[in-house]
């Protein structure tokens, strides 16, 4: 049986099926992140004075991730008008270049939570806070038994609030601090349990890194398995790449608001 | 006729995508630039100020590669509810930002 709107347009819609798909598709991705980003107004308005963590993200590498993504839009595009014009070794160069660069963001996302993982905050017993990031944990540390030391790459400071905005604390040389078990009141990472600003942050970006594998999964599938499609029905396969351009710029779309919100403010 | 339904000359689409990055260059610097500025007290102008740059930017991508410039009607009445939901969610949102259930802590 043959599927009707593959191709040819439907009279009531001036869409073909798959395009109207997508359309709703993404309307209702609107929504979904639009309810992770009202969860981030409400968390950043409800906490405490002085609270809310500045410049805990590395915008260097948000900056590069933006840039790769805004590229990757480009060229899912070019892929796209390549086929337009039936070039079928042009739309491989563009798509071999849009999961490269999508693969890269994901590398280099990797990297940051990495960092965020292995970035203690160290409660001490006696009020202060040590911070920063893990070298080693001796081979009898153990927090329960109270045995061992922990050393971090970072520095001690008198108060909780001095960690939270890092672009108005005066830039201070980190240095090795080797602490001892019996002297920590509690230690945690930076994961996504660590405060509420971590916890959106690894939801948010999680959310859209996620978006961003299943739509590399996709592009790929078309880049290696597309050629069969492209030899019996070259306009229906310039469909899906459509289809699947629009998905990738709204996962491009999504980041624009991400990096702002996230690394910026 | 939308544009993804036009005939396609890949050149004019090499010119356009060069535009089109060359200004998500200019706005991202722009709003690296206004977050480490010293504009105002505190966070509300500069995060306002980043956010119109940002909807620049998003202006771009979806009207120039997603072709929602020259979209059908459908397309547009989709976006349309849309955008009427996502305002009201936003609206609530802010509505909802100082009430507090008695009996919850407050600071």
């Amino acid at each position: 049986m043959e599927i009707p709107y593959t191709i040819q347009i439907r009279p009531d819609t001036g869409l073909y099926n798959a395009k109207l798909g997508i359309w709703l598709f993404l309307a209702s991705e609107v929504m979904l992140f639009g309810g992770l980003f009202s969860a981030y107004i409400l968390l950043r308005v409800g906490a405490e004075p002085g609270m809310w963590p500045h410049g805990w993200l590395n915008v260097t590498l948000g900056t590069v991730n933006t840039l790769l993504l805004a590229l990757s839009a480009i060229t899912t595009l070019l892929a796209w008008a390549a086929c337009k014009v039936r070039d079928f070794r042009k739309f491989k160069i563009f798509h071999a270049c849009t999961i490269l660069l999508a693969l890269t963001f994901l590398g280099i996302k990797s990297y940051e939570y990495h960092d965020k993982l292995i970035h203690y905050e160290v409660q001490l017993t006696n009020g202060k806070f040590a911070d920063g990031h893990l070298i080693e944990k001796s081979a009898d540390f153990d927090l329960a038994k109270k045995t061992g030391t922990v050393t971090l790459h970072g520095r001690i400071v008198e108060d909780e609030k001095d960690l939270m905005d890092l672009r108005a604390t005066p830039a201070e040389k980190p240095a090795e601090i080797t602490v001892a078990a019996a002297d920590i009141k509690k230690m945690e990472n930076y994961g996504p349990k660590h405060n509420t600003f971590t916890a959106i942050y690894f939801t948010l970006t999680g959310l859209h890194a996620l978006h961003i594998l299943g739509g590399t999964i996709v592009i790929f599938y078309f880049w290696a398995f597309g050629g069969a499609m492209w030899k019996s029905d070259p306009e229906r396969f310039t469909n899906r790449i459509e289809v699947s351009g629009l998905f990738w710029h709204f996962v491009d779309l999504v980041w624009i608001f991400l990096f702002p919100v996230l690394y910026l403010t | 006729m939308s544009d993804s339904e036009k005939p396609v000359c890949l050149k004019s689409y090499f010119r356009l995508c060069a535009v089109v990055f060359l200004v998500v260059v200019c706005t991202t610097s722009a709003m690296i630039a206004t977050s480490f500025s010293h504009l105002g007290e505190g966070w509300t102008l500069k995060v306002a100020l980043i956010l119109a740059i940002a909807v620049v930017n998003a202006f771009l991508v979806a009207g120039y590669l997603m072709h929602l410039l020259s979209e059908k009607k459908l397309v547009y009445t989709v976006l349309a509810f849309t955008v009427f939901f996502f305002i009201g969610l936003m609206g609530l949102t802010v509505w909802a930002t100082n009430g507090f259930p008695p009996g919850t802590a407050t600071h």
